[in-house]
């Protein structure tokens, strides 16, 4: 499908954009707010409002029309190439796969405090509306918490026997969450044979999900995912590589 | 203008409250008991910051560490730092070991000096050199307290309460300083500088000027001083006192509440529990280093400002609002145990209720009027939403606009500015702007609506504060019968569980032998320079 953007009338190319611009509030800094939206593409551009923000610099609303198509069929994103299943499903998928416990180890790695990601899956609590990991009894879920170190994550992975390993990644100055998890996949590539290896998992708002091979693991989760989603891939991939 | 906090709005039932404070003191007191048995690695640093030690090896090693290890190896078949490092270190100098202090920790570096533990008449003559010493490190915190006091007469307060409080972030405190000024300038009464993430869990206080940090900037000793002179400048321009705000939080409490005070920062984050909870630090570890560090604060004048506001971040806003209210209470009584006064009880609390909860307004104005007429005399922080900021930011201008709007209605002493960005970029230039803007045309046109604003007895505010009470006092009955470590273990919090035998840092905790000497302990809690 071809589409452009929706203001109130099919086709007319509305967008909406804000900046700073390193100037005092003029004619001049407005006419240079009109012109860098105009290279953008908007044309024509509305600088509907400037406002002085601080010492030299000045704040803009701009609005205008581009002229841009897009292409739904040119789109790459990652679709979920498994099936969604209940808690109960996942449940009697691991005890028919595996006959055992699933075994989870989650942390946030590195100096990242920020545990809110890997609670949101993990803990009984949950998140939007689905209850974490911790719920369905049939996984074993060990979380280490924050700033854990890799080989510290490693040996609680070799200790627990773990299945998956579930990392969060928050901060991202620096590319820290990037640094950390090519860290993470090195290591557990050293620590365990192949066949052995837990799955490896990484989620956090600013990852992108298409760069799993190229940080090394087996699956990025971005924004939004939910218990459900994660417990349902690790029962696809584990279940069906142990009945392989 | 300052406005009265309004009183008496909610009608809670005397017997209960006085019931919930009374639970607080007997959860408090084995902690207090636990806290005044133990002595850790960082209270004998800061007793050595106070004496006037600073600076680092030249690996980046503070002094203060190396002395404390080296005196902690010397003494270790005398029970390593049972005996403090105040009588072993002070010692050596009345034994002519070296000149000063700083020379005593550049040998013990070498390993040219050997400590041990004096008896009898050389004890003696070792603890009154200590007192002289560390008194004179007191006696500097009482008067940066005095200069504030001066400055505020002088170049006058903040105008209004709430006070606005702004947080800068850039990992460069050269960076950081004309944010802060131009923040300041914008309408901030107080300004925070954000510390890298992981300082907490550094066992030594990074030392001079840093320009590299992850998400925030290193609190050091220098950075302090340049902020806090930058602010001096922009107060004297502005005709009102601009107040500076870092986080005491971590292994190094202690140390950085003594450096807080010697360089004149005026309210400090100091939670009785956080550093447990969020940041897996030793319980025992945690509740020594925040009493001494609370009593550093309490001699300096500084506003505590405690953490309550993440609970909500891990837990329920709704399900979990009592344990904020356990929390405030704990807080509020390890704060008055270590000397703090009311006026220093920067007690936190958060809009964190999920929007789509029927009638989250009205529940939040709930929540907030009880903490506020649990703690009448403190000046409470109110901590804006950060849960529910979705990336929406138009929708989160909204959010934030409620916030304040709560934060005016319910007379909250100390507001920290909510960001529509929140959840998606650290806070530009333009975000501040607007924020403040938000906050200012909140303020300007609620106004004095606060006088107004009586919620109906027996109305859905009234029942559902004194609900929270009551499932706070549950709570705290359940904690003085398991112990609080037992609770803390167990989940209770935030719904962590942190056990008093695990977590970073309890090797640095000792036990204190007979004959523990710690003048700073001694000059604080008893009053007297």
């Amino acid at each position: 499908m071809i589409v452009r953007p929706y203001g109130d009338t099919t086709g007319d190319g509305m967008v909406q954009l804000s900046f700073t611009l390193p100037l005092e509030h003029s004619k001049v800094a407005e006419g240079a707010a009109e012109q860098l939206a105009r290279k953008m593409g908007m044309e024509p551009a509305m600088v509907v409002h400037a406002r002085p923000v601080g010492e030299g610099f000045t704040f803009f609303v701009v609005y205008g029309r581009v002229h841009h198509l897009v292409d739904t069929s040119q789109v790459e994103v990652v679709e979920r190439d498994y099936p969604l299943l209940t808690p109960a499903e996942v449940n009697a998928e691991v005890k028919r796969g595996l006959r055992r416990r699933l075994v989870v180890v989650g942390a946030c790695i590195g100096t990242d405090a920020h545990t809110v990601g890997i609670d949101a899956i993990l803990n009984i609590k949950g998140f939007a509306g689905e209850k974490g990991l911790e719920y369905y009894r049939e996984l074993k879920v060990v979380n280490l918490g924050a700033q854990v170190s890799v080989p510290e994550l490693v040996r609680a992975a070799q200790d627990e026997g773990a299945d998956a390993v579930l990392v969060s990644q928050v901060v991202t100055q620096r590319d820290a969450h990037l640094l950390n998890t090519r860290e993470m996949s090195a290591a557990f590539r050293e620590a365990f044979p192949d066949e052995r290896r837990p799955l490896l998992v990484v989620g956090g708002p600013r990852f992108d999900e298409k760069a799993a091979a190229e940080l090394g693991v087996d699956r990025v989760f971005s924004r939004g995912t939910t218990p459900g989603e994660v417990a349902s891939f690790l029962v696809h991939r584990l279940t069906e590589k142990e009945t392989a | 203008m300052s406005a009265p906090a309004p009183r008496r709005l909610l009608d809670l039932p005397v017997d209960q409250v006085d019931r919930a404070r009374d639970l607080a003191a007997r959860a408090g007191q084995p902690i207090v008991d636990l806290a005044r048995r133990h002595t850790t690695v960082s209270v004998e640093r800061a007793t050595l910051r106070l004496a006037g030690l600073g600076g680092s090896d030249p690996d980046g090693i503070p002094w203060v560490n190396r002395l404390t290890d080296a005196v902690r190896a010397d003494l270790h078949d005398d029970g390593g730092l049972a005996h403090g490092v105040s009588l072993p270190v002070w010692d050596a100098l009345v034994r002519g070991e070296a000149e000063d202090l700083a020379t005593l920790a550049q040998k013990a570096g070498a390993g040219s000096v050997r400590f041990r533990v004096p008896a009898g008449e050389d004890a003696r003559r070792a603890g009154e050199a200590a007192r002289a010493a560390v008194g004179a490190g007191v006696r500097r915190l009482d008067e940066r307290r005095a200069e504030r006091e001066r400055l505020v007469a002088e170049v006058g307060d903040a105008p209004r309460k709430p006070w606005i409080y702004l947080i800068v972030a850039t990992g460069d405190i050269h960076e950081d300083i004309p944010q802060a000024q131009a923040a300041a300038r914008a309408g901030a009464d107080v300004i925070a500088v954000i510390r890298s993430t992981g300082q907490s869990l550094l066992d030594y206080v990074p030392e001079g000027a840093t320009r590299e940090g992850f998400a925030g900037t290193y609190a050091t000793q220098e950075n302090f001083r340049l902020m806090r002179a930058a602010l001096d400048e922009t107060s004297r321009e502005l005709g009102r006192y601009v107040r500076l705000t870092n986080y005491a939080s971590g292994l190094c409490m202690p140390e950085i509440a003594a450096l807080a005070g010697l360089e004149r920062l005026d309210m400090m984050l100091n939670d009785s529990m956080y550093g447990i909870l969020f940041r897996d630090i030793n319980p025992v570890r945690t509740f020594v280093d925040q009493r001494f560090s609370r009593q550093v604060h309490a001699r300096a004048g500084i506003i505590i400002n405690t953490g309550e506001d993440n609970y909500l971040t891990t837990a329920d806003a709704v399900e979990a609002a009592h344990t904020v209210t356990t929390s405030q209470l704990l807080n509020e009584f390890f704060a008055r145990e270590a000397g703090l006064e009311d006026w220093q009880l920067g007690l936190g609390h958060a809009f964190e209720i999920d929007p789509a909860v029927p009638e989250s307004f009205r529940l939040e104005l709930a929540h907030a009027l009880l903490a506020r007429e649990l703690f009448p005399d403190a000046p409470l922080k109110w901590m804006p939403p950060t849960r529910h900021m979705t990336g929406d930011v138009f929708r989160g201008y909204l959010l934030d606009g409620f916030f304040n709007l709560a934060g005016a209605l319910t007379g909250q002493g100390i507001l920290l500015v909510g960001m529509m960005t929140e959840a998606v970029v650290t806070p530009w230039l333009s975000d501040r702007d607007l924020a403040l803007q938000n906050v200012r045309y909140v303020l300007d046109s609620a106004g004095n609506l606060h006088e107004d604003f009586v919620p109906a007895p027996g109305g859905l505010i009234h029942r559902r504060a004194r609900e929270v009470l009551g499932e706070s006092v549950g709570l705290l009955e359940r904690i003085v019968d398991e112990g609080l470590l037992a609770a803390i273990a167990d989940g209770t919090f935030g719904l962590m569980k942190r056990p008093a035998d695990r977590g970073r840092g309890l090797d640095g905790v000792a036990e204190k032998a007979e004959g523990y000497v710690n003048p700073a302990t001694e000059l604080l809690e008893g009053g007297q320079p």
